[in-house]
């Protein structure tokens, strides 16, 4: 009688269920790469060879395509960790807690260039390569954040228990990611407020905006095919035994 | 423009190539570390299998 949620609920199964999602990440790895290489060049070359020079900062506003890019990253990866987390310890997919796992390491690697690029961008800007103030901040600790994800996933031996432990603790975490979007606007701060996501008047010319979101939209590309290709180690480590990969790893033979 | 300036980035070329240098190995490291860790597995989990069947 109830032929559609019955045919969502299949889709859903067979989608996430480890031997079918894998040869999917297969299919789409491929894809996902030619994309995130092609957004790329478009928005390397419009950001770093046809955007103008900026009237007050010079040349060095042009760290502005990859800082601002990888620190929506940052947040953004970490807020589909929670849904993750959500999804893993209601519904106890295992898919969820996979994807929850491979996603850390990737939002580790974003935050850390959002620190590093910001602190480039700094020092002849500010003068100084670190203030503590609440933006720079509250990015750090969501850096430990990170980490503490990875290696309390590490540190538990039975992998179920682990993923438990894990949703929690990102699920908690969350609470960093607005508190980081709203600091410039919360505390007094060195750091500039933003200019794109006013989307009444947005302060930057469009030969720098689109740039911007071409390079924004080859990270995001990026996070796909890298989380991926981890989610991939991450089902053959926890199915070493299964039928599926003895049947993987006979067919590579 | 001619590829010196490009490369001389209005004098700040040491902050804008360094910031660029930086995000690119992030990038490849997390790409290449996972690709590579994937197939030492597989090729470990297939001599333990020809191991057992023996």
């Amino acid at each position: 009688m109830s032929v559609i949620p019955a045919a969502v609920s299949l889709f859903f199964h067979r989608t996430a269920s480890p031997p079918h999602f894998y040869a999917l990440a297969n299919r789409f790895i491929p894809w996902l790469t030619g994309i995130f290489f092609l957004l790329l060049l478009a928005g390397l070359y419009g950001g770093l060879v046809l955007a103008p020079t900026d009237y007050q900062q010079g040349d060095s506003y042009r760290i502005i395509y990859i800082h601002v890019p990888a620190a929506w990253m940052s947040l953004f990866i970490y807020v589909l960790m929670a849904v993750m987390a959500a999804i893993a310890l209601v519904w106890r997919i295992k898919l969820a807690e996979i994807m929850l796992i491979s996603s850390a390491p990737i939002g580790a690697g974003f935050t850390f260039v959002a620190l590093v690029t910001g602190s480039l961008w700094g020092k002849p800007m500010w003068g100084t390569w670190w203030v503590w103030d609440a933006r720079l901040t509250f990015e750090l600790i969501l850096l430990f954040q990170y980490l503490g994800v990875m290696s309390l996933y590490t540190a538990i031996e039975e992998k179920r228990m682990a993923a438990r432990a894990v949703a929690i603790l990102a699920l908690v975490g969350v609470v960093n990611v607005p508190i980081i979007h709203y600091s410039v606007e919360w505390w007094s701060t060195l750091h500039q407020g933003p200019t794109v996501t006013k989307m009444d008047k947005p302060s930057i010319h469009i030969s720098m905006l689109i740039p911007l979101l071409l390079m924004a939209l080859s990270f995001k590309f990026y996070y796909l095919l890298a989380a991926l290709q981890n989610a991939k180690l991450e089902l053959v480590k926890r199915e070493a035994s299964s039928q599926w990969v003895r049947n993987l790893l006979e067919n590579q033979a | 423009m001619n590829l010196e300036t490009f490369f001389a980035m209005g004098g700040y070329a040491f902050y804008v190539w360094t910031a660029y240098g930086v995000t690119f190995l992030v990038l490849l490291i997390n790409i290449l570390l996972p690709m590579l860790q994937h197939k030492q597995l597989l090729r470990q989990l297939a001599l333990k299998q020809k191991r057992a069947s023996r």
